[in-house]
């Protein structure tokens, strides 16, 4: 009697960690094979430009605002802070770090997730919902290679430069706040903010993690529309499923990625 | 079917299940190259599943799809991508797809596997769509047509490269009569145009003994009557005579096979 429940409690424990096993293997198997066959897409530049102006189009003008606001806030709560010790006259070199290091790699992957990944997820699903992709493979052409490839090289690719046009927008958020709003001197404002920041340390991390969050978002998207079931009912949970591991992913990666780069 | 007449397609003793449900369970067809071949049987009875095999898509248990000499499980991808360059294939509801206009999709497959100077591409593409009677329509996204021309682009979609299988998947299902007819005059023509070999997987008995040659009847995942339709508006066979007949009850039961009425509500208990 014990031994029988406690090879069910063992099944119950050892059945989901399988499964999730399982799950991140396929996963991964897809992701590699995603890249076996990108040479084959890349030999297409039209393609994958037409979709990173697709997609690109679809986030500029949240990620626009956002960044605006987000460095608007920064701009006020920086200020708070550093007028406290009589430091406001860094507050350009604040806003620029906040924005460069972190918060423009992370808010934008975030909103990208939400904007862009969603809509690449339902158009994946509802494409394979149609049998559209199945018309394509009976077409003797591949549609991981053909749809999935290049849309995934154009969130990679569109990830990092929506995080540079964060950042901008937001650093002129700040200005408009601090400088324009508040008074900081503008001279002390830019000229902090040229010192301070340094452009492989702090800019070229920053590119490096809106790359991988890109990579991470993207995927996911793609992956979840693609392993959707055909209904709309699973279509939606994709969608959904999306938002929730894309993010998740996006606040794992920047842990790892800021223990990794800024660790001096 | 006569073995004499060179076939493009045979299906020798096919088994195919999903885990432990049986679909198709000794399969034995022939499918003779410039003829058109109906596949003909209740929903659920296994006809998608033959156009899924032979096209590579799923694979077998037991026994053997062969295409143009090629056993298709047996093929590698690029075997199979190579194999698939011969066949087109027309979805129940089109698939087209519905970022690109009537022409485009068309155009697509062209446009994959060719180098074709763009000019000739739009020559092709106008000459196929000009066959299904939709020329004018080029222009024009899937979401603005209605599901009768939809089939149509998809038809000249399923032809654009010429391939010597064209593979119709239920291609009457949801249409007007009107439109039926011009589907099913359009499938023969083709045909006998292009040279091809059609396989027609359908349940409307009037379209496909109007337009085929040969007509297998399956249920359940087995063959139960085949013949030309001419040999099957006579047959005694009661399967034949309730499909042809559209008869509620015969060999196909209308009530999903189960508990009985009476045991449900506890009449046998009571008696």
């Amino acid at each position: 009697m014990i031994a029988a429940r406690t090879a069910d409690l063992l099944a119950a424990i050892g059945r989901p960690l399988r499964e999730a096993v399982e799950g991140i293997g396929y996963a991964t198997r897809s992701f590699f094979n995603l890249i076996r066959v990108s040479p084959g897409a890349m030999r297409r530049p039209g393609l994958v430009a037409e979709q990173i102006h697709f997609i690109g189009n679809y986030s500029v003008v949240i990620i626009a605002v956002s960044g605006l606001f987000v460095g608007m806030v920064l701009g006020l709560q920086g200020y708070y802070t550093l007028n406290q010790y009589g430091a406001e006259q860094r507050l350009g070199q604040v806003v620029a770090l906040s924005l460069v290091r972190e918060l423009g790699p992370v808010v934008t992957a975030l909103l990208f997730a939400g904007r862009a990944g969603t809509s690449l997820t339902a158009q994946i699903g509802l494409m394979k919902a149609g049998e559209q992709l199945s018309a394509m493979e009976m077409m003797a052409i591949n549609p991981v290679q053909r749809v999935l490839a290049p849309r995934f090289w154009a969130g990679v690719i569109a990830v990092p430069i929506l995080a540079a046009i964060f950042s901008a927008v937001g650093v002129l958020g700040g200005y408009l706040v601090g400088v324009q709003l508040i008074g900081v001197d503008g001279g002390a404002f830019w000229s902090q903010m040229q010192a301070g920041v340094d452009v492989r340390d702090d800019v070229f991390n920053g590119v490096i993690k809106s790359f991988v969050f890109g990579v991470a978002v993207t995927f996911t998207a793609l992956f979840q529309g693609y392993e959707a079931q055909p209904t709309p009912e699973d279509v939606s949970r994709a969608t959904t499923r999306t938002v929730v591991i894309a993010s998740l992913m996006v606040w794992g990666l920047d842990f790892m990625l800021t223990a990794l780069m800024f660790n001096k | 079917m006569n073995s004499a007449v060179s076939n493009l397609v045979e299906i020798r003793d096919l088994h195919f299940a999903y885990g432990e449900r049986s679909i198709l369970s000794n399969l034995r067809m022939d499918f003779p190259r410039r003829k058109v071949v109906a596949v003909m049987g209740g929903s659920g009875c296994g006809k998608t599943t033959v156009l899924r095999l032979i096209g590579g898509q799923l694979r077998p248990q037991k026994g053997a799809v062969t295409v143009a000499g090629e056993v298709v499980h047996q093929l590698d991808t690029a075997g199979l991508y190579r194999l698939r360059r011969k066949m087109g294939m027309l979805f129940q509801f089109g698939a087209l797809f519905t970022d690109l206009s009537v022409f485009e999709n068309v155009a697509f497959p062209l446009r994959e596997h060719t180098d074709l100077p763009e000019e000739l591409i739009r020559d092709l593409v106008l000459m196929k769509l000009h066959a299904v009677g939709l020329r004018n329509a080029a222009g024009l996204k899937p979401a603005e047509i209605s599901g009768g021309m939809a089939r149509r682009v998809a038809v000249a979609r399923a032809v654009a490269l010429d391939p010597e299988l064209i593979m119709y998947d239920e291609p009457f299902a949801g249409l007007d009569p009107i439109s039926m007819g011009v589907t099913a005059n359009l499938i023969r023509t083709l045909n006998d145009a292009l040279g091809s070999t059609s396989i027609l997987v359908s349940h409307d008995v009037h379209e496909c003994f109007a337009i085929a040659d040969y007509v297998y009847f399956m249920s359940a995942g087995k063959i139960v009557a085949e013949g030309t339709p001419a040999e099957l508006r006579v047959s005694q066979d009661p399967y034949v005579k309730q499909f042809v007949n559209a008869a509620p009850d015969g060999p196909v039961p209308f009530h999903y096979p189960g508990r009985s009425l009476a045991e449900d509500l506890g009449l046998e208990a009571r008696a």
